[in-house]
């Protein structure tokens, strides 16, 4: 827009200026040339990467929205790492991780893992938690043969970029099914409405997998509409929701939207169930929508309250480091990737990164907090979720667990 | 029927929060005909004032004084961003190419916002609920709450006060002279510097007002807010007709309308399409907009 505003003005200056553009732009060019023939030289080096320590690199949304996600996350991995130092880290010699933070950006996000595998050399990158990420920059990490695990990017496309890419959650297809049959079976719901985020690959993918299976148990899809990431205002969506009077309303968005959805839809009457999946899982989700996000339900990677050992040794040291904040589904699945990165490379020969892909790839049972984890063909774990009722403010009630 | 009803409610409120902000827009236009980009950040900022002065008044939460309270805060605190940018950005570029002035205008939007990702973070803060929202209205299809009332009873009320001000008061003749001719109604003796800053002080003072309005509403504050809702504005401005009043409170509340409908009756996805095509096809069709008049090339 601001071009098409500026553009006929900047013309002129230009042109009466033709000389100085040029040299400038012949200053520019060489500059350049000059900055592309360093980055080769450095791409080169990569080949003698110091093989003897592990150095890991992660990426995620800082500073972006959905920035609990990557904060939770990168807490996650930190205590992994610092876990596995405390312990002798990997042959004698400690853990390096270096984050980058991708604000939240797709564009951003291939940047950072650009920057991960040709300038810093890392090993194995660990990232992200948004699907739409994970999506752009792991092509990235396969093109350079680097493996990348992401942690909790659930849509099915992820992994089928290449045979580097791996992730330690469950994908959007039994996500989707978990949610359906929990609608279906255990609250009885016939009829359902979908509100989905078209700009974000998870909320597309879980909201057609969601209404697949939702329709094969027998309830019917009566509405499905759509908003973007980064909207405010639901109301024209949710009027015409609310006219339908469905059982659920199925929102599979990040919960910075649907706190503002879920407000939306009570002020509107709308008195249905809420349902949705793991992009809820922050203690930001009952700040924005307060009370009309209670009752709610979604599903998640692990319950907090499981009376699992690994789970409980985890949530009280992450408590312990973090001023008491209880980790979320994200955090654990942080702290779960990390650790399968760091037993693969325990196990693995050498430390050049295609021996770790095989290592990584080789993983079969391991304990995570968030369940055992083994990795199929198509390289996703198989897993069982849990479905978690938001209570009150940043409390959620375990109901149940779906094993795949 | 009803549906109509609660939607054109809906797309009024809406509309209301893109008026008062295209009302900024197109002030500072009329007097020194340039896009102060900025305006979409004095209004994040004001959402963010909001949230602080609430913060102090813990104890007044819930009452109508509150929010007074929180309003004029979020006001003042805008006005002196205003008054600052227009005093360090734009006052020593006043006889420069208006070029310089609008990018000079892109980068105090780009600094502000950054700075506010700098300051309070991009994870989203939560507006107080400052007043509990409450149906009025409440029947099986229509809902009609406080908030939006509020949103609507206090935008026009700003609206009529300003169009008051404009017409009625040696200020907004000063600043309707200004607009005219800058250099004839300095040489009229006119202090154009002072009525260039009160012409700020009024938009971002408007700015204020429709961030804790939208955030009573939208309950979600982050620094990019602006970009969204300055470009809609920006668009209802230019709709109405840029550097006309009218045209701006009319562009804004008409776009929040065509908004709500367009979601409702075909698809979100054209929400923000409608917003740019209306652009596109303004500057082809009637370049002048709804109101506004042939702008007079200065020689």
């Amino acid at each position: 827009m601001m071009g098409a505003l500026m553009g006929g003005v900047m013309q002129p200056v230009f042109r009466s200026n033709n000389r100085r553009f040029f040299l400038v732009a012949v200053v520019f060019l060489s500059l350049l040339g000059f900055v592309n023939c360093t980055k080769k030289g450095e791409t080169g080096a990569s080949a003698q990467a110091d093989l003897e320590a592990l150095l890991l690199g992660e990426f995620g949304t800082m500073t972006g929205p959905e920035s609990t996600f990557g904060i939770s996350t990168h807490r996650g991995i930190m205590m992994a790492v610092e876990e596995a130092n405390a312990a002798g880290g990997i042959k004698g010699k400690p853990i390096k991780v270096i984050s980058l933070d991708d604000q939240g950006r797709s564009d951003e996000a291939v940047t950072a893992v650009t920057k991960l595998v040709t300038q810093e050399n890392v090993q194995l990158i660990l990232g992200e938690v948004a699907s739409s990420r994970s999506i752009a920059a792991a092509p990235v990490a396969q093109k350079y043969k680097v493996p990348m695990i992401s942690p909790s990017s659930t849509n099915p496309r992820v992994t089928q970029v290449g045979d580097f890419i791996f992730r330690v959650c469950f994908i959007d297809p039994f996500q989707g099914k978990v949610m359906a049959k929990f609608a279906a079976q255990n609250l009885k719901m016939k009829t359902a409405a979908i509100l989905r985020d078209i700009k974000s690959d998870y909320s597309v993918g879980l909201a057609d997998f969601f209404a697949e299976d939702f329709q094969k148990m027998g309830g019917k899809i009566i509405s499905d509409l759509s908003y973007s990431s980064g909207d405010a205002d639901f109301k024209a969506q949710l009027t015409a929701i609310k006219l339908k009077k469905p059982d659920v309303l199925f929102i599979p968005g990040y919960y910075t939207e649907v706190g503002l959805i879920a407000r939306q839809a009570r002020e509107l009457n709308y008195a249905g169930v809420l349902m949705g999946g793991d992009g809820w899982d922050s203690a930001k989700l009952t700040e924005i929508g307060g009370k009309a996000v209670v009752g709610g339900y979604f599903s998640s990677h692990y319950s907090p309250k499981s009376d699992k050992p690994v789970v409980q040794n985890f949530v009280s040291k992450y408590k312990e480091k973090y001023n008491g904040e209880v980790p979320n589904g994200l955090a654990a699945m942080g702290y779960d990737a990390a650790r399968v990165a760091i037993a693969a490379a325990l196990s693995s020969p050498t430390l050049a990164p295609t021996d770790l892909r095989d290592a990584v790839a080789k993983t079969k049972e391991f304990e995570g907090v968030t369940g055992v984890i083994s990795l199929n063909d198509e390289r996703n774990a198989v897993k069982p979720a849990v479905v978690l009722k938001v209570m009150a403010s940043n409390d959620y009630e375990y109901v149940t667990t779906v094993n795949p | 029927m009803q549906a109509l009803i609660q939607n054109l409610v809906n797309g009024l409120a809406q509309g209301s929060v893109y008026a008062l902000v295209a009302l900024g827009y197109t002030m500072v236009y009329g007097v020194l005909q340039f896009i102060n980009f900025a305006h979409a950040e004095i209004f994040m900022l004001g959402a963010f004032g909001g949230i602080f002065v609430a913060g102090w008044l813990t104890n007044g939460e819930g009452s109508f004084l509150s929010l007074v309270l929180v309003t004029f805060g979020s006001m003042a605190f805008c006005t002196g961003v205003g008054l600052a940018v227009e005093r360090i950005a734009y006052r020593p570029l006043r006889h420069a190419p208006r070029l310089n002035v609008l990018i000079t205008a892109i980068g105090v939007s780009l600094l502000l916002q950054n700075l506010g990702i700098l300051i309070f973070g991009a994870d989203p803060r939560v507006f107080p609920a400052v007043i509990p929202t409450k149906a009025l209205f409440d029947s099986q299809n229509l809902v009609i709450n406080n908030i939006q009332i509020l949103v609507i009873g206090t935008s026009a009320a700003l609206m009529l006060g300003l169009h008051w001000l404009v017409r009625h008061t040696k200020l907004g003749m000063a600043m309707r002279a200004v607009s005219f001719d800058i250099e004839t109604a300095s040489l009229m003796g006119i202090p154009i510097d002072r009525v260039i800053a009160f012409t700020f002080a009024i938009g971002s003072a408007l700015a204020g007002c429709a961030a804790v309005l939208y955030g009573l509403t939208y309950p979600k504050v982050d620094p990019l807010m602006g970009v969204i809702i300055g470009i809609k504005a920006f668009v209802a401005a230019v709709f109405g007709g840029i550097g006309s009043f009218v045209g701006a409170a009319v562009g804004g509340i008409l776009m929040g309308l065509a908004e709500t409908l367009v979601v409702y009756y075909v698809s979100s996805s054209f929400r923000d399409a409608l917003a740019f095509g209306l652009l596109i096809v303004i500057l082809l069709v009637k370049p002048t907009g709804l109101f506004g008049s042939m702008a007079k090339e200065k020689v």
